[in-house]
C-alpha cells in the first residue's frame, strides 16, 4: 500500500497512549461487548478514559498482571472483547506465560494495549523500558503485533484490532509523537505502507522511528540519495512482499525501531531479506543493551535512535551494495 | 486411559473423579448436544493435569464417544495431554500451566454478570497448585468483585509430584487462607457424594462472595497401590497394573 506524505514542521504531537484511550472509549460506545482491564496504571495507559465512560465495563485488577491477562482470557471465552492494559514491560515480560497459555494457545479474542513501550518511557529507567516486547510477542503463534506510528494510526489500529477475532498486541508509547497521517489514512493489518518512494535505499521503520526515517530521507535527499520510507506498523503477520519488493528495487536496507535489534523489526526484516531479497542491511535499534534514566530525546540520541543515525546507516548500506 | 497412552497423571485424576462425576451428572446445567449453548454452566479444570478425569466425565456425559478415551495423548487426538478448549467438545478453558484457571473462571463470571445471565462457573484447583502466586491474585479478585457465581473446589490430596505438599512447599492451612481472602469456605470429604452436593447447594445460596469447597481427597483414590503415593502423580500404570486398578474401581474392561 502507498500513502505518500511529507513530514510537516510543527506537526501536532500526540502520544499514542492518548489516542488509544480515546479510541477505546469510542469503541466502547459502539460495541457493548468491549470491556477494559488494567493493573493499577489506568491513568497512565489511558484506559481510565474508558473506565470513566463505562465504569461497569472497566475492571481494575490491581497490581497483578498475571491475573489481569488470564481474567481477560476468561472474559473473551465468554464472548467479550477485552482490552487489557499495563506497561509493555509487564504485559509481555511479567505475564508472558499467561499471554502464551491463556490467550495465544487457545486463540482467545484478547487485545493487549501495552503502553510506555521502549526507551521513551524516559526517567523511569531501564527497569521500565521494554526493549524486548516485540520479540516476545512476535514469536507467539496466533498473535498479531501492531506498532502504530502516530495518533491517527493508533486509532485505526484499535479499530482493526477489535474487528479481528484473535489475540492482538498493540505497542503504545508514553511520549508525544508528530501526527503523520490524515484521518483518511487507510490502515490495514498486515500491510506495510510506503510513505515515500526512492530508488537508492529502503528505510523500514515502526513506531516513533517512522518520523525519524522521514526526516532522514529528507537529509539523504539533500545529499543526493533517494530513500524509500516504509512504515512497517504490522510486525506480524509480516508484509514480506512489500519489504522484499522495496529492498529488491533499492538494493540496500535500513531497519529502525525503538527496540532491541534482536527479534523485533530488525530481526523480522533480516529474516525476510535473508530468504527473499538478500541486500546489505543495517539495523538501527538498541544494540543488545538495556536503557537507563533520561529524557526521551536524550535517550534516543544516546542510544543511536535518531534521524542522523538512520542517515549514517543508510549510507553504510548503500556503500556495501554489490560487495 | 493413561495406560493406553503410556503417560499421564492417574493419581490426581482419581482424587478428583468423584467431584467431576457430581458436577457433570448432578450439578451443572449443560447439554452435551450443544457444547456452545450460551446459558450453560462452565467448568474450568485449573489443575489441567487431571485431564483424564475430565475427559472421562465428558465422554460418559455424552460429549464424545467413550471409545475415544483410548486416543488420549496420541497424535491428532482431540484429547490432548492437558485440556484444549479448541479441540475437545465440552472443555471450557485451555489449562495445564498451573495457577491460571481461577483467573479465567473469574473472567467468565464477570462476563455472565455483565450480560445479566444466571449461569454459574465451577473450577477445580489442586492443593499443590496453590503454591502458584497467581492463584492468590485471582482469589483476591474474585472476592473483590463479589463473584458469587464462582464455586471453586480444592482437590486437597496433600501430595504433589516431588512428595507431600507439607514437605515440598506447604500452602497450608488452606481453608484459613481462603477465608482470609474473603471467600466462603466449606470443608468436606471429597469422596462423599452427599457432602459434595450439599456444599454446592450452600455455595449457590451464598451471596456476595465466592465459595471455596475444600475437598479432602485421596490421591489415587480407589486403587490400592496408587492411594496416597506421590509417585503416581505423573506416571502411567503398566497394562497389568491398569487391569488391577480397573478391577478395584469396579469398572472392568481394558482401556477404559
Amino acid at each position: 500500500m502507498k500513502y505518500l506524505i511529507k513530514l510537516q514542521d510543527g506537526a501536532k504531537k500526540v502520544a499514542t497512549r492518548d489516542a488509544y484511550g480515546e479510541a477505546l472509549a469510542e469503541l466502547g460506545r459502539e460495541n457493548p461487548n468491549v470491556v477494559a482491564l488494567d493493573a493499577d496504571l489506568s491513568k497512565s495507559t489511558k484506559t481510565a478514559v474508558f473506565g470513566k465512560a463505562f465504569p461497569e465495563r472497566f475492571f481494575n485488577m490491581g497490581i497483578a498482571e498475571a491475573n489481569l491477562m488470564a481474567t481477560a482470557a476468561g472474559l473473551a471465552a465468554a464472548g467479550k472483547v477485552p482490552f487489557a492494559s499495563t506497561f509493555a514491560v509487564f504485559a509481555t515480560g511479567r505475564a508472558f506465560d499467561q499471554v502464551r497459555n491463556s490467550i495465544c494457545y487457545p486463540r482467545l479474542n484478547v487485545k493487549i494495549g501495552a503502553s510506555h513501550a521502549g526507551l521513551t518511557v524516559g526517567e523511569d529507567g531501564g527497569s521500565h523500558q521494554s526493549v524486548e516486547d516485540i520479540a516476545l510477542m512476535r514469536v507467539l503463534p496466533n498473535m498479531t503485533v501492531l506498532v502504530p506510528a502516530d495518533g491517527t494510526e493508533t486509532r485505526a489500529a484499535v479499530r482493526a484490532a477489535a474487528a479481528l477475532n484473535g489475540p492482538v498486541y498493540l505497542r503504545l508509547g508514553r511520549a508525544g509523537v508528530p501526527t503523520l497521517f490524515n484521518p483518511d489514512y487507510g490502515f490495514r493489518v498486515g500491510e506495510a505502507v510506503i510513505l515515500r518512494e526512492g530508488r537508492d535505499v529502503s528505510l523500514f521503520a515502526c513506531g516513533v522511528m517512522v518520523a525519524e526515517a522521514l526526516r532522514a530521507a529528507d537529509e539523504l535527499a539533500a545529499e543526493g540519495l533517494e530513500a524509500e520510507v516504509v512504515n512497517v506498523s504490522t510486525l506480524k503477520p509480516f508484509d514480506s512482499r512489500t519489504v522484499a519488493d522495496s529492498a529488491r528495487k533499492t538494493g540496500a536496507a535500513v531497519s529502525a525501531e525503538e527496540h532491541s535489534i534482536i527479534g523485533g523489526l530488525g530481526g523480522a526484516v533480516a529474516e525476510c531479506l535473508g530468504e527473499h531479497a538478500p541486500v546489505p542491511l543495517v539495523r538501527v535499534g538498541l544494540r543488545d543493551t538495556f536503557g537507563e534514566s533520561g529524557t526521551p530525546d536524550e535517550l534516543l540520541k544516546a542510544y543511536g535512535l535518531t534521524a542522523a543515525d538512520i542517515v549514517r546507516s543508510a549510507k553504510e548500506a548503500v556503500q556495501r551494495k554489490g560487495k | 486411559m493413561t495406560a493406553a497412552a503410556k503417560s499421564g497423571h492417574p493419581g490426581g485424576s482419581l482424587s478428583a473423579a468423584d467431584i467431576l462425576s457430581a458436577l457433570y451428572f448432578r450439578v451443572m446445567r449443560v447439554d452435551p448436544a450443544r457444547p456452545d449453548w450460551p446459558d450453560r454452566d462452565r467448568f474450568v479444570l485449573s489443575k489441567g493435569h487431571g485431564a483424564p478425569a475430565l475427559y472421562a466425565a465428558l465422554a460418559e456425559r455424552g460429549y464424545f464417544p467413550v471409545e475415544e478415551l483410548k486416543t488420549l495423548r496420541r497424535l491428532h487426538s482431540r484429547l490432548q495431554g492437558h485440556p484444549d478448549m479448541r479441540k475437545t467438545p465440552g472443555v471450557e478453558a485451555s489449562t495445564g500451566s498451573l495457577g491460571q484457571g481461577l483467573s479465567m473462571a473469574n473472567g467468565m463470571a464477570l462476563a455472565g454478570r455483565l450480560d445479566g445471565r444466571d449461569w454459574r462457573v465451577y473450577v477445580l484447583l489442586g492443593d499443590g497448585e496453590c503454591e502458584e502466586g497467581q492463584v492468590w491474585e485471582a482469589a483476591m479478585a474474585a472476592a473483590h468483585y463479589r463473584l458469587d457465581s464462582v464455586t471453586a473446589f480444592l482437590d486437597h490430596n496433600g501430595l504433589q509430584i516431588d512428595g507431600p505438599i507439607e514437605k515440598v512447599m506447604s500452602p497450608n492451612p488452606l481453608p484459613e487462607k481462603w477465608r482470609a481472602f474473603g471467600w466462603h469456605v466449606v470443608e468436606i470429604d471429597g469422596h462423599d457424594f452427599a457432602q459434595i452436593l450439599e456444599a454446592v447447594e450452600e455455595a449457590k445460596k451464598t451471596k456476595g462472595r465466592p465459595t471455596m469447597i475444600v475437598a479432602r481427597t485421596i490421591k489415587g483414590r480407589g486403587v490400592s497401590f496408587m492411594e496416597n503415593e506421590a509417585n503416581w502423580h505423573g506416571q502411567a500404570p503398566s497394562p497389568e497394573q491398569a487391569e488391577q486398578a480397573l478391577r478395584e474401581l469396579g469398572k472392568g474392561g481394558a482401556g477404559r
